[in-house]
């Protein structure tokens, strides 16, 4: 208990911190001025979305080979958690791209990616929703899991040979990138706090599983008898 | 060697079921021909608009058909209560996959080269002298698209409302398919028709992804 309390004190506190960095410590970026302040948003919920769906597909693994419940739980638990980062890169990113592109929307690659892979995961919740046996319901999603996972990259090469135009990645390096090291350190705090936010969700949804996985079983006891 | 045999007879099985009523073929075909006959009303199918617009129209109306198609493939097996009998007639379960597998792709291979003489004549493009890449482009998006559908098939037939969950699971997947078979298609319906090796050697390479992992993962999919 008090290990969560001092978790969640501590991811409250960096969420905070990095706010008031993102918006008075980093420099206003010079083109796009103050609405690229969503990028302190944007990028670690991406990031964050991207670490929990491989969780979910490092879950789903194991739980086929495993046959250990928790893993179970763990993937639902991940893909909820990816699935609600990826909402939130998909509602901000259009606010960013109205000023800047002039366009809500556009059919590039990262888009599409994100968008088809928010799809994908919302298959795979759906169709936890409609397997009511217990353990075909963790098998055969696991399995729905693993070749969703795998047609990530496929996805992404498709459209990207297709068509693409996001701005090419300007942090981790690449001739012409090159960041404010005001910036940069707002950046690593801000994707370390959503990366803390991610976990702390990702435990909450884990214990509900468990706890929901052991009613169910009581009251099938209780049926029984 | 046994794998091999094993699915040359269950090949036999799923073939000899389907011309015995030949239900899926009928279906499958008057579906797409209704998709295509719809389709020419929401613009003007002329022969330049329909070079654009086509192939990709051709595509959405296979994969929907193939996601009706796909469907009854296991729960033809969990109605008649065959599917323990299956398990128990091969060695290996893969085989069970592969014949079903090799069946639907020659379904859907040949719904599809059924009607691309119909799309022909209602859109005004010309395939004649590009038919055998036209079938080579479409035999490959159809074994994407055989694939992992017959895999979803087996887990949409234990599911409440699996009618509707099928195409669910299918489509968003099959994103990469019909880019791929979108692109490859019309750059064969082009005023220049080109074989487009990128975009076949891409659909190539999603097939043995998946085929792949079915082969990995699919006896997991037939357990009870």
């Amino acid at each position: 208990m008090l290990k969560t309390i001092l978790g969640v004190a501590a991811v409250f506190l960096l969420i905070a911190f990095t706010a008031y960095l993102s918006f008075y410590y980093a420099p206003i970026e010079k083109s796009m001025g103050v609405i690229q302040k969503i990028f302190y948003l944007h990028l670690p919920s991406a990031f964050s979305s991207f670490v929990a769906l491989g969780i979910c597909f490092y879950a789903n693994l194991r739980y086929v080979f495993t046959r250990q419940p928790k893993w179970d739980w763990l993937g639902v638990s991940a893909a909820e958690v990816g699935l609600a980062f990826i909402s939130v890169v998909l509602i901000t990113g259009p606010i960013w791209a109205h000023p800047v592109w002039g366009i809500w929307w556009t059919w590039d690659a990262r888009l599409t990616l994100t968008f088809v892979l928010w799809l994908l995961y919302i298959s795979y919740l759906l169709l936890r929703s409609m397997l009511e046996d217990p353990d075909k319901r963790a098998l055969f999603s696991a399995l729905f899991g693993i070749f969703a996972f795998l047609d990530v990259p496929l996805v992404y090469f498709s459209i990207r040979w297709w068509r693409t135009q996001h701005p090419q990645p300007v942090i981790l390096g690449g001739a012409g990138s090159g960041l404010d090291p005001r910036m940069r350190i707002s950046y690593l705090l801000v994707w370390l706090a959503f990366t803390g936010l991610m976990v702390l969700l990702l435990r909450a949804r884990y214990k509900l599983e468990a706890l929901r996985a052991g009613v169910d079983e009581l009251r099938r006891e209780a049926e029984i008898q | 060697m046994t794998l091999l045999s094993n699915t040359a007879v269950l090949l036999g099985k799923e073939l000899r079921t389907e011309f015995r009523s030949r239900e899926l073929l009928t279906t499958t075909v008057v579906f797409i021909l209704m998709v295509v006959v719809l389709f020419s009303f929401t613009f003007d199918p002329s022969t330049s608009e329909s070079r654009r617009f086509g192939p990709g129209l051709l595509w959405l109306a296979f994969l929907f058909a193939a996601s009706l198609m796909l469907q009854p493939c296991f729960l033809r097996e969990q109605n008649n209560d065959t599917l323990s009998a299956l398990r128990l007639s091969v060695s290996d379960p893969f085989a069970i996959f592969l014949a079903k597998l090799i069946a639907n792709t020659f379904f859907l291979l040949l719904t599809e080269v059924l009607m691309l003489p119909v799309f022909a004549v209602l859109y005004n493009v010309h395939i004649l002298s590009v038919f055998p890449q036209l079938v080579l482009v479409f035999f490959l998006g159809s074994l994407g698209v055989a694939i992992p559908g017959t895999a979803f098939s087996a887990i949409s037939a234990q599911a409440r409302m699996r009618e509707l969950l099928l195409p669910l699971l299918l489509l968003p997947l099959l994103t990469p398919v019909l880019i791929a078979s979108t692109e490859a298609t019309a750059a064969l319906l082009d005023l220049n028709p080109q074989l487009r090796r990128d975009w076949l050697g891409f659909l190539a390479g999603f097939d043995v992804v998946f085929l792949t992992a079915l082969w990995l993962f699919g006896e997991y999919l037939l357990e009870e």
